[in-house]
């Protein structure tokens, strides 16, 4: 299995997804071993063998001089060089552009598949399409990838030329596709050209361990947005939504916990609609910081423009926190027990926040109703669905 | 010998708009117009209108057929304002002379258990409403979903009532049979007729269920069943929605060919014959007192009152609505009064229902809203706005 990242060491939903799929995976008796650029400490899964192909025997380190500088505007790069920033470490393999690295990875993929024994490949998202191919040529073995994402989510449908071209060579050549969703099964096969008898979709599900719980003490309401400060999660939708809500009742305050390249802008408008000390900033959130912040929440909002699946609603609800989410997410279409909007229609959002604020018996029904929900979603099942998928791409399609 | 009653529950609430936070003390338009129209559109089309005709047919045919039906009062203002060839088509049915019509609260409302005032005065309401588009006085009472119990009874008793329906639930009438009449252990008059839910489910649940043993039903096969409580009984109460026939069991299922043999081959067996409920409670005798304190209804597996009452939010949703009720009728407002009363229809707290994943699909039917959450929110904004109607105005 090829990936990106995998927790404590992640940014995202994506690690947190690997870590859940391996382990049901294990359930169903299938070892997987997990390659990644680089593996920090602290990473801690004993069903799973990580290994960081920057200690992969016999690579030679090319640097690539490629045509590729000039197109490096991906923020999602940025974002992991500041992640990794923050953390203080450093990684020697990260290198100056992310595409240079994707290139790095492959070409160790391709040692790596010839060492290692194993009969399938999965692959995690673009930055691992290439490793699938090269390790497919290598070693004759099926591929699968698992899309979490394409990159019309990331950036509301102004595709970046270079990262759609990986996009569909990985899904042309894979023997077969997993896609997080329906939502995200629909893009690959309009904006791809891809067969939808070749997509499988797999929803994503939680881990379910008891969460702590905390002691909150606070005065007053609080509607919590928590991901990347970035066009694809509609911050914007919710600022807007902020300023709203605050006309009807002043004393809401709106917690935003991420970063991302929006967050000047975010900040901006808030001072601009004299809002900005309703409106707090609580940087990138991790660990029990998370579950801390979701149950701090008395509501928890995930206005996406475009989201292939979306964890995040899952962990609030597991927290006890009521949900909001916009439709057009891949998650809205397993879970009953939370409000839904369209993402652009920010009066449906302000009627729904300013509700649940108000109506205990609504924000009752949604905790109790959300939790007993949530208890489905193990990652057994999807994990057997992608053992199903891995028969199929050994049988051949 | 066995007489076979058929009672039809129509009925189509006014169904709320996506009121929102912004239209609090903005405007008082409550109603889903559109929707409302075009469902009732929808449902002539596909039940009303074609199931009438079979009716029709089979009345004017053979004398011995006989039904009854009880309409809600808000589905007869909604035949008047969208669909008057539909009321025409149940008063040319009832002009026979062979279909009797019931009593109902005129709103379809649970008004019985908040408040008894306002109870007693949407069942006045929809008697004269059903006197003057069928000049005819019922004496059958029937409450909303046949929820009922002893105190019900002698309330209704007291108003007047010769008899009243429930439904023939197991874990009330234990080794007893739902084919014959009783009497409420309160009461001295009025009798009780209880649903055979056996026999009616096969019909409105059962009949297109292709993983159902004895699909599909046939009307001979039905007539066996029926035949069967001869000595048994002395009515078989088969009471259902009228929506049943070309609505949840689609014109493709066979609905309506079944219709079109079922009484020839019920009167095939020389002992059997249709009766209304009003002959029922003249005819036969009670066999016993039945003695049901706790609530029981119509809905679901529980045939409790689970389906508009079973979570907080239709609960506070319910017992808000009926605390304004002094302060609205104070006002003496007949807009006001009457907004006050649509919103008491017992669908918009079947909407709120959260009991989703067993009885889910009867719950979604009709249903405008995406989840029971928007139900409710839409419905509390509502409840919001009433509060900015009836408040006294601030002194100047």
């Amino acid at each position: 299995m090829f990936g990106w990242e995998f927790p404590p060491m992640s940014s995202g939903g994506l690690g947190t997804a690997c870590y859940g799929l391996t382990k049901g995976l294990s359930q169903h008796g299938i070892g997987v071993t997990f390659v990644m650029p680089y593996v920090s400490e602290g990473v801690d899964a004993e069903f799973v063998k990580l290994l960081p192909a920057n200690t992969a025997q016999k690579i030679k380190m090319v640097g690539v001089d490629s045509p590729l500088h000039a197109y490096i505007t991906s923020s999602e790069y940025q974002e992991f060089l500041l992640t990794y920033k923050k953390t203080g470490k450093q990684n020697k393999l990260y290198g100056h552009n992310l595409f240079e690295e994707v290139y790095r990875f492959s070409m160790k993929a391709a040692l790596i598949a010839q060492h290692e024994q194993f009969d399938v490949i999965h692959c995690h998202d673009w930055m691992t399409y290439e490793a699938g191919i090269r390790a497919r040529e290598a070693s004759g073995k099926p591929m699968v990838i698992h899309v979490h994402a394409t990159d019309f989510d990331r950036t509301g449908g102004n595709v970046n030329q270079l990262v759609y071209d990986i996009e569909k060579r990985g899904m042309h050549a894979a023997d077969m596709i997993i896609a997080v969703s329906q939502f995200t099964k629909n893009k690959i096969v309009e904006h791809y050209g891809i067969n939808p008898d070749k997509v499988t979709v797999v929803h994503n599900a939680v881990t379910q361990e008891e969460k702590p719980r905390f002691h909150i003490n606070k005065h007053d309401k609080i509607v919590l947005f928590l991901g990347r400060i970035t066009l694809q999660k509609g911050p914007d939708y919710f600022i807007e939504a902020a300023r709203k809500c605050l006309e009807f009742d002043p004393n809401i305050r709106f917690v935003i916990a991420g970063t991302g390249d929006m967050e000047g802008q975010i900040i901006q408008r808030a001072a601009e609609y004299g809002i900005g000390d309703k409106v707090l900033f609580a940087g990138f959130v991790k660990d029990e910081d998370l579950d801390r912040m979701y149950q701090l929440a008395d509501v928890y909002v995930m206005p996406s423009v475009s989201e292939p699946f979306g964890i995040t609603p899952l962990e609030a609800m597991k927290n006890g926190t009521p949900c909001i989410i916009s439709k057009q997410s891949g998650v809205s279409e397993v879970i009953t027990h939370c409000l839904k909007v369209d993402f652009w229609d920010i009066n449906q959002l302000v009627d729904k926040i300013l509700s649940v604020l108000k109506h205990e018996e609504l924000h009752h029904a949604l905790k109790e109703h959300g939790a007993l929900e949530i208890k489905n979603f193990t990652w057994r099942e999807p994990a057997g669905k992608c053992v199903d998928v891995y028969k199929k791409a050994i049988a051949g399609g | 010998m066995v007489s076979v009653c058929f009672y039809f529950q129509v009925h189509q609430p006014y169904r709320i708009r996506n009121y929102s936070v912004f239209d609090i003390g903005n405007n008082n338009q409550y109603w889903f117009n559109d929707k409302n129209k075009q469902i009732m559109e929808k449902v002539a089309k596909k039940c009303y209108i074609p199931t009438n005709k079979v009716f029709l047919n089979h009345l004017r045919n053979n004398p011995e057929f006989k039904i009854s039906y009880s309409f809600s009062g808000v589905v007869l203002d909604q035949f008047e304002e969208y669909a008057p060839d539909v009321l025409r088509s149940f008063q040319d049915l009832v002009d026979t002379g062979q279909v009797e019509v019931l009593d109902e609260t005129y709103y379809h409302s649970l008004a019985y258990l908040y408040s008894k005032d306002e109870f007693k005065a949407q069942v006045k309401l929809h008697n004269k409403k059903v006197k003057d588009l069928f000049g005819y006085s019922p004496s059958v009472f029937r409450n909303t979903e046949l929820v009922y119990n002893n105190e019900l009874a002698k309330f209704v008793e007291d108003m007047g009532y010769k008899g009243i329906l429930a439904e023939g639930a197991d874990h009330i009438l234990g080794w007893r049979s739902p084919n014959f009449l009783y009497r409420p252990v309160t009461c001295n008059n009025i009798k009780l007729l209880l649903k055979n839910y056996k026999l009616s489910d096969d019909i409105a649940f059962r009949f297109s269920n292709k993983g159902w043993n004895e699909h599909p039903l046939t009307a001979p096969k039905f007539a066996k069943w029926v035949n069967q409580t001869n000595g048994n009984g002395n009515v078989v109460n088969l009471f259902m929605d009228y929506e049943t026939f070309g609505e949840h069991q689609w014109e493709d299922t066979g609905i309506f060919k079944f219709l079109e043999a079922m009484p020839h081959e019920l009167l095939k067996h020389p002992d059997n014959k249709f009766i209304t409920p009003s002959e029922a409670v003249k005819s036969f005798e009670p066999v016993s007192d039945l003695d049901i304190h706790n609530i029981i209804s119509w809905a679901d597996i529980e045939r409790d009152l689970s389906a508009w009452l079973g979570n907080s939010m239709q609960q506070s949703a319910a017992t808000k609505i009926y605390q304004i009720e002094k302060r609205v009728k104070e006002l003496n407002d007949p807009k006001l009064l009457e907004d006050w009363r649509k919103l008491q229809t017992s669908d918009h707290f079947y909407y709120m229902c959260t009991k989703w994943f067993a009885d889910g699909d009867v719950h979604r039917y009709f249903n405008p809203y995406e989840s029971p959450y928007d139900g409710f929110i839409a419905f509390m904004n509502i409840l919001n706005d009433m509060h900015k109607r009836i408040a006294p105005p601030i002194p100047a």
